[in-house]
Formats: structure tokens, C-alpha cells, sequence
């Protein structure tokens, strides 16, 4: 038996990623969308049209990340205005900075905003509660493969805890369903101070495809200070490793 | 009088007009028989307003031959109630429980007339999350234990509800609804047919492709154009990933919770894998966007192919590995074997479906018995299944499945020689008048099945998605009980039941 584990361990190998903030993704992936104008509007209005959670807007010409579901269906009607590039490092510290404009060459990651409460806190250790709150289980998966032999955040102080009494801050995932809105309060609410709200996936920014539903209670992010958004459908687990340690860096 | 209306999971949509109309009581009377039948079981129920009140369609499967049986009725249930089904066949309660909850329709004699996940547009308003009729034992020996709806976990949200002697599991009882984010309403919010197959791909995660085959099959029974036999081939190598890769997850789930890190970590790094071979393929972990109905934006290249079969080569030789040692290992075996029953009888009681079902040797796979696409046309399926229904057994089917999913693509990646470019999806194909449109795909937690009505200018009027979670949640309540509650985790896990794709 044991011999067997040992085959398994060799066969296995080393399968952590050494360096969590040089990998480059395959050039499939989906991630910033670079935008240009042309003269002819035909294409992208056609792409705003049919996009299914109305990220784009034409006049002028921006996308929302914190809308996009990363489809890519725009980039095929409009391939002249809208290429997506596989930069998954698509943290923002503000809502609006989410926007895509023409021209913008990379995502904005505005270090201004950050409390400096949180890398003098959570600096060396961040224990975070995550909370699903109609999530489709994706971005579930993909934080919890943030902790997995591969990405290992881990071995930077970065885990879940399962007590929001042992956390020092909340992820939500999903577009907050009526349902679970007040459990995600009560559980936010037993974090104690000082803490940080991170906003993890489309759904969660901006509702996403369930924006407009009837089943939705999004009144949570009206009233609490959000330190970090991060996008995607799922949220890749390298966006949010890359967010969370921008968010917890010394350096201004 | 003809009470069904009798076709396949291969034949185009059904016109609203050949599905009798039938008297419920005779309904009611040939299912009473008819579902003592195992190969019998209910795929959907459910009930939409017209302008009399309400209709009622129900849809049941033949696993022997392959038959789906469609008929409807339009009862005056004001007057007299319907008499439940649920109580001679409990498969139906999921299904009478949501038209009671929706419509506030009276089922006689029904024994377990709860919400099932509290819509938001509920009849009743007044019942709500928290007030929940939990069952309740009296004792002076028993004691409750609340669990939920967060979890201990990176999971999504249900309330469990355990009454129990000592460590002992008398009762679970599983209420849901958290997750409820309104998808049926949403489908319709929009004419936009993109939009639909993303939400397909929203209704669990984890089962995207399977979600948005259903969704695409559906529509494609609805329009007219025919479809290229390679993007069917395409879409079963997207299924079988899906499938591999969570059946290596929850490998590595089952690991960890009896402590078992070396076979967590070596499923975590397989799955990885099997994942990013997905997302090497179309841009996604999960597999969104790689299905769309009527064509893809993702065709397999050469290049690809061979990236697949390399990978997943790789993934069998090394998972094989590991289900050798997994099968001698003592402590693993002394957990998991005899843990968890669901005796076959059991489970064909309460409807059980896909992989939890073929663990209690109730050999229900749609790929099997109701295949379409190129499952009825290329591959004959064998489905693998297991006699025990215990955690072991459901452990079991994972380690076989993964082997038989891989070798269904490697096999068919040998000779496959793409073409590079297949049709691009279409989102604006006509569809059928006054049709009623099903598809059934075996996802890799079972039969999902997703029905749309359309109006008399062939828009889709109502849709209803139902997740093979649906069936199988009362499965995991009847599998804990008489277990010491430590068990209940693996028990969990042995099923991994979807909750977004239970509450929609």
C-alpha cells in the first residue's frame, strides 16, 4: 500500500505554481476587453443589442466589466471595436474604474482608496468568510481553489474560515437573493471591526443576469463600503488572488 | 381515450394540439398503476395559467424503450382539489409541491404539502425562510441540531435540519430556497436567445455544459435547421470533460473529508487539469460559452484535439493510479462501505436519477435509455452501476465514470478529423407555433430535462429547467438516517447535490 502511495506521489509531481503573479493564461480565456472606435456603429450596436446583461454602451463607447459575463459574443458581432485579451488581473478598488473606455490600455487598480487599516491589520494573515447569496456554484468552486494544491494562497496567510467570528472580512458571491439577504447581514454584521467587504463575480457587482429579477435584494451593497471588485463568470482564481494582494500591499 | 401523447427525446417539438387533453382522475388512475413500473419515472409536472386557470403537463419516461409519454389537463381543482400522487408514488412531491407553492392548488392527502423553495412569486406571501415547518420529534432523549443556511465552507446555502438520539441521525430534513434568484422569469424577461443559453449556463455552475446542451437541444427541436453531426460529437466531448471533471472533484471532496490529503491534493490537481483543458478549449474554466444553440464559437482544431487527448490520457493514467490505492486502502473503505444506504427500492420510491441512482443499481442514464445527439447516433453507452447505494458504491461510480468519460473521448478523438470551422450559433432561428419542446441530457449529476412552451408567434411563453438535484435531495435525507451525524459530511459529498440548480 504504501508503495502505491508513493507511485502516486511520483507520478504526481510538483504541481504548485511557484511564482502566483507572473502566470500568463492561455490565449483562450477571456479576460480585459481592449476597445476601439470605428466610424461605422453597425457592428457594436448589434453587439449591445444582443449582450445579455446590457454591459455595452455605444455613445461612447464603453463596456462594464462589472456587467460582462466574458460570453465574447460581443468581440464576435463587433470584432473591429472589441478584443478580449487574456489579462486576467481585473481587480478594481472603485466601481466606476470597472468601465471600460476606448483607449484603456489595462485595468485600473486605484491604490488611493485602499484603507491603509488593511495591509497594517491584514498585511501578514487574512481570514476571510465567503457567502454565497445565489451564486451558480462556479465562483464557489474557484475560491475554493484559490486554497488547492495549485494556487495555494495560502502560503500567504490567505484562507476561509468557516465562523464569520474568526474572519476578518466577508467575499460575496451571487446576486443576493431576497432569500439569503438576511443571512449575508447578520453574517456580515458578526465580522468584527476592522474588516473588509469583497464583491466577487459579475452576479455580485451588478446583479449580472438577475439584475432586474423580482428575487434579487441588492439594498446590502447599498449599505456597505466595498474595498474590492472583482470581476468575471466565474471570477478566476488568479484575478482574485492578484486583488486580494494588491489590496493587503504596503506600498502606495 | 388516448391519455398520451407518445414520441422520443430524438423527434422534434410536439404541437400544444396532440397532447390530450385528458380527465385528471383517469390520469390519476393509470399512474397510480403504471408508475409501480420501475422503468417508469416522472421527468416533469408542472402547471401553467391560461386563460380557464390553469393547465397541467406532465412528463413521464420509459427507460425500457425509450418512449416519452406527454399528456396534460385542465382541471376545475378550485372545486374538488386533486388527488396527490405523491402520496402512492413519493417521486411527485418536488413537483405538487412547487404548483401548491406557485398556485396555491390543493393536493388531497398529500403528505409533505411544504414550500419547496419559496419563489418570490409564492401564493402564500405570508410563509417565508423563517417560517419553515421544520418536522419535529418529541423526546426527552433527542436534541436538534440547526445547520445553516451558511455553511462551515465555500459552499452555497441550505438549512439542514437534523433531530437526533445521542449521535445518532433519527430525521433530516432539508429546507431550500436561499439560492432562489428567479431564473424561469428571467428566461422570459427577454426575447434574446443568447441571453437565455447564458442563463442555462447559470443554473448550476458546475453543470453549465449540461445546462446549456439542454437549452440548445430545446431549441433546436423548435427551428427547422438541421444540425452538423460534428458539433453533436463536439458537445458530447464537452459533457464527458464536465463530467470527468467533477466526479474528480468530489474524489478529492470525499478524501478530504475523512483526512485523506494525498488523494485530495492529487484530485485537485487532476481536476485542474481536466478544467483547463476545458478553458484551453473555449475560454472557460466551467465550459460557458462552449454550447450554443445551432452552431458554436469554439469549433475543435487539430491543435486542440490532440491537446485534449493528451491531457486526458494523462488524467486517466494518473487517476487510475490512485483508484487502485483507493480501493485497498482499510481506513477508507471502513468509512465509506456500508455508510449512507439507499436501497434500490428506495431510491426508484422517491424517483432518484443519473449517478446516485446507478449507485443503488437503479440503472437510469439518459444516454442509455433516452439518448440524442451523438449518443443516439455513434456511441452505445453502457451505463456502469453498483449494487450497494452506499457512500462507497457512489464513490465507485466516480472512479469508473471518469475511466468510461475519457475513453469515450479518447476513443472518438482517434478518428475525428475536425473540420476547424463548424456553423456559427444562430439566436435568431424561427421556432415552431404552439409547440411544446423538452430535452434531456445526462449531466454528470443526471437527468436534466428543460421544457418551453410556445405561443401562437412562436415565442417562448413559459420554460421550466428542472436539475437532477430535485430528485435526488430527498435521497441524501434518506441516506443519513440511522448514520452518526459525523457521517453526514460524506454523505453530503457522495451525492454533491446542486442548490442554485434545486431553487433556480
Amino acid at each position: 500500500m504504501i508503495f502505491g502511495k508513493a507511485k502516486i506521489l511520483r507520478s504526481h509531481g510538483w504541481q504548485y505554481i511557484p511564482d502566483l503573479y507572473s502566470v500568463t493564461l492561455t490565449e483562450e480565456f477571456r479576460g480585459f476587453p481592449l476597445l476601439s472606435d470605428t466610424e461605422d456603429k453597425s457592428d457594436i450596436e448589434r453587439a449591445a443589442a444582443i449582450c445579455p446583461t446590457k454591459a455595452i454602451t455605444t455613445e461612447p463607447l464603453t463596456l462594464d466589466m462589472g456587467r460582462c459575463l466574458f460570453c465574447g459574443e460581443c468581440a464576435k458581432c463587433a470584432p473591429r471595436n472589441i478584443r478580449f485579451t487574456n489579462e486576467h488581473r481585473l481587480a478594481a478598488t472603485r466601481r466606476e474604474d470597472l468601465v471600460v473606455k476606448v483607449g484603456d490600455p489595462a485595468p485600473k487598480f486605484d491604490m488611493s482608496v485602499v484603507r491603509p487599516e488593511i495591509s497594517k491589520y491584514f498585511g501578514r494573515a487574512l481570514q476571510l468568510r465567503e457567502v454565497s447569496a445565489g451564486g451558480d456554484a462556479s465562483i464557489e468552486m474557484e475560491l475554493g481553489a484559490t486554497g488547492n494544491v495549485n494556487f495555494d494562497f495560502g502560503r500567504y496567510g490567505v484562507g476561509f474560515t468557516a465562523s464569520p467570528r474568526h474572519a476578518d472580512g466577508l467575499v460575496l458571491t451571487g446576486p443576493i437573493s431576497q432569500n439569503m439577504a438576511e443571512a449575508l447581514d447578520i453574517c456580515y454584521n458578526s465580522i468584527a471591526e476592522p474588516k473588509v467587504l469583497i464583491v466577487c463575480g459579475s452576479e455580485a457587482i451588478s446583479g449580472g443576469l438577475y439584475a432586474d429579477s423580482p428575487a434579487v435584494d441588492r439594498s446590502f451593497l447599498d449599505k456597505y463600503h466595498v474595498d474590492l471588485w472583482l470581476p468575471g463568470a466565474p471570477t478566476h482564481p488568479l484575478c482574485f488572488i492578484e486583488g486580494v494582494t494588491k489590496l493587503r500591499s504596503t506600498k502606495k | 381515450m388516448k391519455l398520451y401523447h407518445i414520441t422520443n427525446n430524438t423527434a422534434a417539438a410536439v404541437a400544444i394540439a396532440d397532447i390530450p387533453v385528458v380527465d385528471y382522475v383517469e390520469l390519476y388512475n393509470d399512474l397510480k398503476e403504471r408508475m409501480k413500473d420501475g422503468n417508469y419515472h416522472v421527468a416533469h409536472y408542472f402547471a401553467t395559467e391560461i386563460s380557464e386557470g390553469l393547465k397541467f403537463y406532465i412528463i413521464l419516461l420509459n427507460d425500457a424503450n425509450g418512449e416519452v409519454l406527454i399528456s396534460s389537463f385542465v382541471p376545475d381543482y378550485y372545486a374538488e382539489g386533486l388527488a396527490s400522487l405523491t402520496a402512492l408514488h413519493p417521486q411527485f412531491h418536488p413537483f405538487e409541491r412547487e404548483i401548491h407553492e406557485l398556485y396555491g392548488v390543493p393536493f388531497d392527502s398529500h403528505p409533505w404539502l411544504k414550500p419547496l423553495r419559496f419563489s418570490h412569486d409564492r401564493r402564500n406571501k405570508n410563509s417565508s425562510m423563517d417560517t419553515y415547518p421544520f418536522y419535529t420529534i418529541e423526546g426527552d432523549e433527542l436534541h436538534e441540531v440547526n445547520v445553516g443556511p451558511i455553511h462551515a465552507g465555500i459552499i452555497e446555502p441550505g438549512a439542514f435540519r437534523f433531530i437526533c438520539s445521542g449521535e445518532q441521525v433519527l430525521h433530516l430534513e432539508i429546507a431550500l430556497g436561499y439560492q432562489h434568484r428567479g431564473v424561469e422569469g428571467e428566461m422570459l424577461r427577454e426575447n434574446n436567445s443568447l441571453r437565455r443559453v447564458v442563463i442555462s449556463e447559470s443554473v448550476a455552475g458546475d453543470t453549465a455544459v449540461g445546462h446549456a446542451t439542454a437549452y440548445a437541444e430545446l431549441i433546436e427541436k423548435l427551428g427547422d435547421k438541421r444540425v452538423d453531426e460534428d458539433l453533436y460529437l463536439e458537445r458530447m466531448i464537452g459533457l464527458e470533460l464536465e463530467r470527468m471533471a467533477m466526479h474528480i472533484a468530489d474524489t478529492g471532496a470525499l478524501a478530504t473529508d475523512i483526512g485523506f490529503q494525498l488523494y485530495q491534493v492529487a484530485c485537485e490537481a487532476l481536476r485542474t487539469v481536466t478544467i483547463n483543458t476545458t478553458q484551453a478549449w473555449c475560454g472557460n474554466r466551467f465550459g460557458k460559452s462552449l454550447i450554443r444553440p445551432f452552431g458554436t464559437n469554439h469549433p475543435l482544431t487539430a491543435a486542440k484535439c490532440e491537446l485534449i487527448r493528451k491531457n486526458v490520457a494523462d488524467v486517466r493514467r494518473r487517476y487510475a493510479e490512485l483508484r487502485r490505492d483507493m480501493l485497498e486502502d482499510p481506513t477508507l473503505l471502513a468509512r465509506f462501505e456500508q455508510c449512507g444506504l439507499v436501497p434500490h427500492v428506495e431510491m426508484q420510491r422517491i424517483g432518484g436519477v443519473g449517478q446516485a441512482a446507478r449507485a443503488s443499481a437503479l440503472c437510469r442514464d439518459i444516454r442509455k435509455s433516452h439518448p440524442s445527439g451523438y449518443y443516439a447516433t455513434k456511441l452505445s453507452h453502457e451505463p456502469i452501476t453498483k449494487q450497494d447505494g452506499d457512500v462507497m458504491s457512489r464513490l465507485m461510480m466516480r472512479l469508473d465514470e471518469v475511466w468510461q468519460s475519457a475513453d469515450y473521448i479518447l476513443r472518438t478523438l482517434e478518428s475525428y478529423q475536425p473540420k476547424g470551422e463548424l456553423s456559427a450559433p444562430d439566436y435568431f432561428a424561427p421556432l415552431h407555433a404552439d409547440s411544446l419542446s423538452f430535452s434531456l441530457v445526462e449531466g454528470w449529476r443526471g437527468e436534466i430535462c428543460h421544457v418551453a412552451l410556445t405561443d401562437d408567434k412562436g415565442q417562448i411563453a413559459k420554460y421550466k429547467i428542472k436539475d437532477p438535484s430535485l430528485h435526488n435531495w430527498l435521497g441524501l435525507a434518506i441516506a443519513v438516517r440511522s448514520e452518526g451525524i459525523s457521517d453526514f459530511p460524506i454523505n453530503n459529498k457522495s451525492f454533491n447535490l446542486s442548490y442554485c440548480g434545486h431553487d433556480l
